[in-house]
């Protein structure tokens, strides 16, 4: 058999995965059910994993299906299956396409920055928050990419069709779409990691693989195991070096006619490229020989002389650890309240809205149970963001606090959250937002409104508003008699917190009824409402 | 097609009835014609379609309103991501024949849209409008960006004196309003006026500018040519979004009529309301748009 076609196989896999994760993430038209979505991100490793860990009874195949591969193969998830890593490929594919002399080298591997990253963030994960694994975890950094840099530039051009289109009256194919935008903190600290993942790829193909990503440590440990290998054949090869020049992981020692199974992910250039056909896959039968490229813990916690490499790495390693160090800060959980505030478009002549909202938690998804279960399992993937039908789902940054950051969080600006849905929990990969039934959500209290009379057009103009009960889905914030007005009241017991009152209210600066989270989820009351009757009779007219 | 059919026999046995009573002389002729000289009718008991068939037939059919080539603007009620058992929007059979007619009386495109509340997508879909529009051979049309909104002035408007209008608003020949009748927390009870505040872009304008005043200025902008007003389903506590089935009446009923204050009162009163107890059609009727008082009005009252 011919292993050129293993190269062809991975390229043709990888393309899949990656438009598959892609759609997913930039789909603002609601084309994918919840079962699609929970498909498309099956195989990915943190959410998988973390699923395994946080929901009771359940072991996530997909975990299961990634560490089989990974064992028999190597880092197959990485160069087919992970979005990030595929990205990173599109990248140096450019750059060689650009870069007419752009050849790889063998080099050392970073053993001790990515162990000490892998090692900090574990440390964090236990005492501190999920900080830094949300920040690292490959696929929810490609996740947040995709949604809040990929998906903008897709509404925009749809946008631009859809203008031209309903100028020829033609509204069928596509739609105008008003995009949330997402805070700039979020939308910078996105930028930063693409931004860093993009640099290192163009210059050092899987360079981010094979030093920060905290995946790529854990399943490159576990490829040195792997049942089947590359390896160059001693007898056929001619040490040419072709294999080398275009090896991305830049793991292959010519020389020594080795490889660094910690840092390949088997992408089959080499076998592909080989012009003796001396880079072989095949059952291993070196057993322990690679010991030279083999990582040895001792060796990492021994201190050696700092040569320029070394400086680099222990820059990274105090980054690491200054990152850490904050997230174990972790827990501000107040509200910036006056960070919500929207600037005022349209001018009017209310008098209203001058005494800020008392927000002292932010609300988090219904099926997330508690603010604090939801900080310590979300990795911010955005995923739900993107599903969710009501663009009330926005990314938050210090709202929950560091331990929460750029995890979900209910934006009443952007939206309300509709009492018949329950998308988010159902697409979840990690198990952060549990999915639930539609009685269960009904009942979900993941907040309570709080009304601000003195912020009311009803109490400041002296007309009619009513907004808020309008949009109650429970009846909990209704209108009760106030002069010749209506005023709203809320009965807090059967209030679910869906914000809809909070997205309805007009007032601006600050609005006359704002949801204040539940730090714990509770089960509101069901409303109760008498059978509606008429007088009137079957063939009678009342007038 | 069978459909149509349907609907071009039965106007075709109604213009036979018309020509036989006109046989009988120049009196009788009169009284044909003057037959379809009504302020509104009101329709019950019978299913959404039939009963519009029936009224609009009492009305002199659909051509009174609709000629051949012209564009159509059909304006339900979409704003809720509700399915037709719950009555948060107008009910998509009414709407459908409403399209057919419109269509028989030879439209060129008959346009649906609302700026809905809840998720467009979600409203349109499970409302069973889409579907419904669909079938009936119309063309629905989204309303869920600011960029479909024009700037207009409203000549007249007390508060609200200039708005963002759907395009359809600018470039439609008929406007016919068709909004379901149900209780409002706001603004008391949503009817046909009311239904006109899905045409414009930012509602929050009305709600900070007094909303009753700004509901009757609209219609210094457009008046629909045609209401037809939706009481199926009556939802008569806790609209208009509904906490559950039991806020609905089952009246089987529908109220068809060109004047839209007329139209309000008398479906205020299906749900025992004074018309003059709800602001916006007070203020109409006051600045001229219609009359409230049903006792002057000459009323076609069918029972299916």
């Amino acid at each position: 058999m011919k292993l050129s076609i293993l190269k062809k196989i991975r390229v043709v896999l990888a393309l899949f995965f990656f438009l598959l994760l892609t759609a997913v993430f930039i789909d603002f038209r609601g084309t994918f059910s919840e079962e699609f979505y929970e498909w498309a991100v099956s195989l990915q490793f943190v959410p998988a994993l973390m699923k395994t860990i946080t929901v009771a009874g359940v072991v996530a195949w997909g975990l299961i299906t990634v560490l089989l591969l990974t064992l028999l193969f190597g880092r197959v998830y990485c160069s087919a299956i992970c979005p990030l890593g595929i990205m990173q490929d599109v990248v140096s594919w450019f750059s060689r396409k650009v870069k007419k002399k752009h050849r790889y080298k063998f080099r050392k591997a970073w053993t001790i920055t990515r162990y000490s990253i892998l090692g900090i963030l574990l440390l964090v994960v236990l005492f501190g928050g999920i900080t830094l694994l949300t920040l690292l975890d490959p696929y929810s950094l490609f996740g947040r990419i995709a949604s809040y840099l990929f998906k903008p530039i897709v509404v925009w051009v749809n946008n631009l069709g859809a203008a031209a289109l309903s100028s020829a009256d033609v509204y069928s194919i596509l739609y105008q779409y008003d995009l949330t935008p997402v805070q700039l903190t979020v939308l910078g600290a996105t930028m930063l990691f693409f931004i860093l993942v993009i640099v290192m790829s163009f210059n050092r193909g899987r360079l981010y693989c094979n030093s920060i990503c905290p995946v790529g440590t854990v399943l490159g440990f576990l490829s040195k195991y792997s049942l089947f290998k590359i390896e160059l054949d001693h007898d056929t090869c001619t040490q040419c070096g072709k294999c080398m020049r275009v090896c991305k992981a830049e793991c292959i020692n010519i020389k020594q006619q080795t490889i660094d199974y910690s840092r390949c992910v088997a992408c089959y250039n080499c076998i592909d490229t080989c012009p003796e056909d001396a880079a072989v896959y095949r059952i291993s039968r070196k057993g322990k020989k690679d010991k030279a490229v083999e990582f040895k813990p001792v060796d990492m916690m021994v201190a050696k002389p700092l040569g320029p490499q070394m400086s680099k790495r222990s820059f990274l390693f105090t980054a690491g650890a200054g990152m850490a160090a904050v997230a174990g800060l972790a827990s501000v959980k107040k509200v910036q309240a006056a960070a919500s505030v929207q600037p005022d478009s349209t001018a009017h002549k209310s008098n209203g809205g001058k005494i800020p909202e008392d927000k002292n938690y932010a609300v988090s998804p219904p099926g997330s149970e508690s603010i604090e279960r939801f900080n310590d399992i979300c990795t911010g993937c955005s995923l739900c963001v993107s599903a969710c039908p009501s663009k009330v789902l926005q990314p938050s940054f210090l709202e929950y606090g560091l331990a929460g950051m750029l995890q979900p969080h209910m934006d009443f600006n952007a939206g309300l959250c509709n009492f018949d849905c329950t998308t988010c929990g159902e697409v979840c990969p990690t198990g952060a937002i549990k999915p639930l039934t539609m009685e269960q959500k009904h009942v979900t209290q993941i907040g309570k409104a709080h009304f601000i009379k003195a912020n009311c057009i009803v109490e400041t103009d002296g007309t009619d508003c009513g907004a808020c009960s309008e949009h109650c889905p429970t009846k909990a914030v209704h209108m009760v008699p106030y002069g010749d007005l209506v005023i709203p009241e809320v009965t807090e017991d059967i209030c679910v917190g869906c914000g809809a009152c909070e997205h309805a209210c007009p007032v601006t600066p600050h609005k006359a009824i704002y949801v204040d989270g539940n730090p714990v989820h509770l089960e509101a009351k069901k409303p109760e409402t008498e059978k509606a009757k008429s007088d009137l009779k079957e063939d009678e007219f009342p007038f | 097609m069978k459909r149509r059919d349907f609907i071009r026999s039965s106007v075709g046995a109604g213009v036979a009835t018309g020509a036989a009573l006109s046989l009988g002389g120049a009196n009788s002729l009169l009284a044909a014609e003057a037959e379809t000289d009504f302020d509104l009718v009101a329709i019950r008991g019978g299913e959404p379609e039939v009963m519009f068939d029936k009224g609009i037939a009492a009305l002199g059919g659909m051509s009174r309103f609709v000629k051949p080539g012209q564009r159509v603007l059909v304006k339900p009620n979409i704003g809720w991501d509700r399915t037709p058992e719950r009555a948060g929007n107008t009910n998509p059979k009414l709407v459908k024949r409403i399209i057919e007619h419109c269509l028989d009386a030879g439209a060129k495109e008959v346009l649906v849209f609302d700026h809905t509340c809840h998720e467009w997508t979600k409203c349109y879909k499970n409302s069973g409008i889409e579907q419904a529009v669909a079938e009936a051979g119309g063309k629905i049309v989204p309303g869920n960006s600011e960029k479909y909104y024009k700037k207009v002035d409203v000549k007249g408007g007390v508060k609200l004196k200039e708005t963002d209008v759907h395009e359809l608003m600018l470039d439609t020949d008929v406007f016919i309003n068709v909004p379901v009748l149900k209780n409002h927390s706001s603004a008391k009870m949503t009817i046909a006026m009311k239904n006109l505040m899905g045409c414009v872009w930012d509602r929050g304008y009305y709600h900070k500018n007094d909303l009753h005043q700004c509901i009757a200025d609209f219609l210094h902008f457009r008046k629909p040519d045609l209401n037809v007003v939706d009481a199926y389903r009556v939802m008569t506590q806790n609209g208009p979004v509904g906490v559950s089935l039991d806020d609905l009446v089952t009246m089987k009923s529908q109220l068809i009529s060109t004047d839209i204050v007329a139209i309000d009162a008398a479906a205020a009163k299906f749900v025992g309301m004074d018309p003059s107890e709800i602001n916006h059609i007070k203020i109409a009727s006051e600045a001229g748009f219609g009359t409230m008082d049903l006792s002057k009005l000459k009323i076609k009252r069918i029972v299916v």
